[in-house]
């Protein structure tokens, strides 16, 4: 278990060092000089040189990867020059947002999908699982930026029940923050839920017609204890995996969710730097969820083999 | 142990009392959505427009306009041209304080003007380099040298570079300054949240606080128009600054809400290549002028913001609207004329001319894009439309790749803002690649010439020639609009577009 769990971290650095130099290179692909577009609407020629100085970008392409992964090194991930602030700084502020908004979201898609995944395989082409079919393929195929607009013009301007757009701490307001998030959690959560109910009836349908779960029945089990406690067990094993994933999808960020509703996130951040050529702050948020995303995979990979000693280390 | 009964009373009064207090002495919070997310505020370092909105809450200047573009006092109270223009000195307020308590003086002048001039990465530095010297004459008094006549000067003191924050503060903070703005302004900073709110608060002493009615003011930047105005309507806004001319008629017919517009100091042009690289001579458009000519004939401008402004602008063929004083009336907004266009067309020997016509995807620029090609072909041009996100679209037009180009420009008060820069040989925002040295001579000259008339015929003669060139075809004049809760009054539009806190108040 050690050894392997030393050679699953050494993989770990080459792979960071691959991403890096990923989002570095990708990113010089954009068009526009990033000072240029910095330096605002005047466009000083000077404030252009000056901003070129700043970000390197008179050096050749190795040089100022050099520069940038160097900082990174020792923990400073550059600076917002947009914003003046460290993007370090800016990661702790959004994170916590970007956490909630997507732990918030999951548990609407968990709620939401996995019962009716059992519900329509466990009633397989009845009414309920048309009907469940329905209601996925409409949460796959609704775009995001239109449920959030609808929801908005529904629960906010014509009832006035929630807040339309911002984000208010929990340690601020609770219940202001719970409104706040409610609509765009369930944005994310319906798409997520729709995912989740497909392939929850999918599993629940291969388990079903196992044997074991034919011996279950055989042995006079009540048909919710076969169900819930011999094949949903089960059938969660690819569930998990695949939540486990959109959360991963959610932390790096919901842009079109969080434009739409104006979280100031991950999502907002990327895009608003992006459009701004803000470099640094692209790198760093783009570095540190991909780091993270890493990091998860891992810990996903440990726990199979302390959960399941079959999963064999090779 | 029980509470004895007199007691539990007294108590449960002081409570009651302790509310209606609350009560009466309710905050007021003005929760203003702006269309953008500020960039640092710094007024030596900002760059945009969304940023001079909180700056106006924030910052005093030296001077301010108006709404008829004319220069008023602000923390300057008189001033005063030397005889040769080379020299301007101004009186400062007596007993102003920034928010940190340190008196603003002509000494507190000097150092605003020197930090503008020589902080790195300053964006005042361009607006200011005429200045060479500030001289304290007394503690209120101070003269600002120049190197040059500079008849813009004041224009530019009336924004950014005339913002003046406290010396201590910025000494102290260095280029950390923007974090936690010190400025004189009826404001100070409270708190900002990258990309989700800044919140300003009422100076207790400010110079002229009789003026200001409300307490806080919160700006929230909510970048998309459909959900600022689900915010105003759900009553999470007060105030939203552009709504989108398409939601404005419904907007009118609520009872809830109030609109207020003005035209801009900017402008909507269309910029064409007609220098700035090969591309120019390998276009009809950009090598012959009566091609360019036949263009504008081919327009409707009161159709184009018809359509794509849903009537929210004001028809205009010049740097400045219609009826700005420094409007050049010699070149009236030439109307429509197909047959004409036609047979330019056919003297220039391309009855066909083809070209693409850049936009930023931005709503606005792709719908003047189609309302122009649908215009033009009648006349015969057969035009290609290219939308191109806003940073690359800025870039193409830098290195010249481009035929013709969608593209708007905010404004500055002072008309040499809004045409220097653009038709100056190389200056740095001319895109056109226009250069001609009589056009120079005259944009130099109305910038060392003190007296408004005698600039006003320069500018007619800038027109005479520019719009006969044009390298900008000008289309019309935005609206900057405003919709707010009818709770609200004082409201004073200025065409900058800044929101000026003064007079502001709820009902």
């Amino acid at each position: 278990m050690f050894a392997y769990l030393v050679r699953r971290i050494a993989a770990i650095v080459p792979t960071l060092i691959f991403v890096s130099m990923l989002i570095f290179g990708l990113q010089q692909l954009l068009p526009g000089d990033p000072a240029v577009v910095l330096a605002g609407e005047d466009r000083d020629p000077t404030v252009v040189a000056y901003l070129r100085q700043k970000m390197h970008l008179d050096e050749p392409l190795p040089v100022r990867y050099v520069y940038w992964i160097k900082g990174v090194l020792h923990g400073d991930l550059g600076e917002s020059l947009r914003m003046q602030k460290p993007v370090r700084e800016l990661i702790l502020e959004k994170l916590p947002v970007t956490i909630e908004l997507a732990a918030f979201a999951m548990v609407i898609a968990l709620l939401i999908g996995v019962p009716m995944g059992i519900l329509s395989a466990v009633r397989r082409n009845t009414a309920w699982d048309y009907a469940a079919n329905a209601i996925a393929l409409w949460g796959l195929s609704t775009p995001n930026f239109w449920l959030g607009i609808m929801l908005i013009l529904l629960f906010s301007v014509t009832l006035g029940w929630l807040p339309a757009s911002g984000f208010v701490s929990p340690f601020e307001d609770l219940k202001a923050n719970l409104a706040a998030l409610v609509m765009p959690a369930f944005v994310l959560g319906n798409a997520i839920a729709a995912v989740l109910m497909r392939h929850t009836r999918s599993a629940m349908l291969q388990v079903l017609s196992s044997d074991y779960v034919r011996t279950a029945r055989a042995k006079g089990l009540s048909e919710r204890g076969v169900i819930l406690k011999h094949a949903l067990r089960n059938a969660l094993i690819p569930v998990i995996t695949l939540g486990a994933l959109e959360l991963g999808t959610l932390l790096s960020g919901a842009v079109l969710t969080e434009q739409v509703f104006t979280i100031p996130g991950f999502g907002k951040l990327i895009v608003d730097a992006v459009f701004n050529r803000d470099y640094a702050v692209v790198q760093g948020v783009v570095l540190f969820t991909a780091t993270a995303y890493i990091v998860l995979n891992l810990l996903a990979d440990i726990a199979y083999v302390v959960v399941n000693p079959q999963i064999k280390v090779q | 142990m029980r509470t004895p009964l007199p007691l539990r009373w007294s108590v449960l009064l002081a409570g009651a009392l302790a509310l209606f207090t609350v009560a009466v002495n309710a905050q007021t919070t003005l929760r203003f959505g702006l269309a953008e997310d500020p960039d640092v505020l710094d007024p030596t370092l900002a760059r945009t427009f969304v940023g001079r909105i909180v700056f106006a809450a924030l910052c005093d200047k030296l001077v301010d306009i108006d709404e008829k573009l004319g220069i008023v006092p602000q923390l300057a109270t008189s001033w005063e041209w030397s005889a040769d223009n080379k020299a301007l000195t101004m009186k400062i307020r007596p007993n102003v304080t920034f928010h940190d308590g340190e008196k603003l003086d002509a000494a507190a002048v000097k150092f605003n003007i020197e930090r503008h001039k020589t902080m790195t990465g300053s964006n005042r530095r361009g607006e200011l380099a005429p200045v060479s010297t500030v001289d304290v004459v007394d503690p209120s008094t101070v003269r600002i040298n120049l190197s040059a006549p500079f008849a813009p000067l004041l224009a530019q003191l009336a924004d950014r570079a005339g913002m003046m924050v406290s010396p201590k503060a910025a000494q102290a903070a260095g280029e950390k300054f923007g974090a936690n703005p010190v400025c004189s302004g009826p404001y100070k900073f409270v708190e900002r949240v990258a990309q989700d709110r800044i919140v300003v608060e009422r100076y207790k002493d400010y110079w002229n606080k009789g003026d200001i009615h409300i307490d806080r003011i919160v700006y929230l930047p909510i970048v998309d128009s459909t959900v600022r105005l689900a915010n105003l309507k759900s009553g999470q806004l007060d105030f939203i600054e552009r709504p989108a001319p398409s939601d404005i008629p419904a907007l009118r017919n609520d009872s809830r809400f109030k609109i207020s517009k003005i035209t801009e100091i900017g402008y909507q042009g269309i910029t064409i290549n007609v220098g700035k690289s090969d591309l120019a001579q390998k276009n009809p458009l950009g090598k012959d002028p009566r091609v360019r000519e036949a263009f504008e004939l081919a327009l409707d401008r009161q159709g184009i913001v018809q359509v794509a402004m849903d009537g929210e602008g004001t028809v205009g063929n010049q740097w400045v609207a219609p009826d700005n004083p420094f409007y050049a009336k010699n070149m009236p907004v030439p109307k429509r004329d197909v047959a004409r266009a036609k047979a330019l067309l056919a003297e220039a020997g391309v009855p066909n001319p083809t070209f693409t016509l850049m936009t930023p995807t931005t709503s606005d620029g792709q719908r003047v894009a189609q309302v122009v090609q649908a215009m033009v072909k009648e006349a015969g041009f057969d035009v290609k439309i290219q939308s191109t996100e806003f940073a690359t679209s800025l870039d193409m037009a830098d290195k010249g790749q481009y035929d013709a180009y969608v593209l708007a420009w905010s404004g500055r008060a002072d008309p040499d803002g809004n045409v220097y820069s653009f038709d100056g040989c190389k200056q740095p925002l001319n895109y056109a690649g226009y250069c001609k040295p009589e056009v120079d001579d005259i944009l130099n000259k109305s910038r060392t010439t003190g007296d408004a008339a005698e600039r006003k015929k320069l500018f007619e003669q800038l027109a005479a020639l520019a719009l006969k060139d044009r390298p900008i075809v000008y289309l019309y004049h935005r609206h900057w609009l405003w919709a707010y809760t009818t709770k609200l009054s004082g409201l004073r539009p200025v065409p900058d577009g800044l929101v000026r806190v003064q007079g502001l108040k709820f009902n």
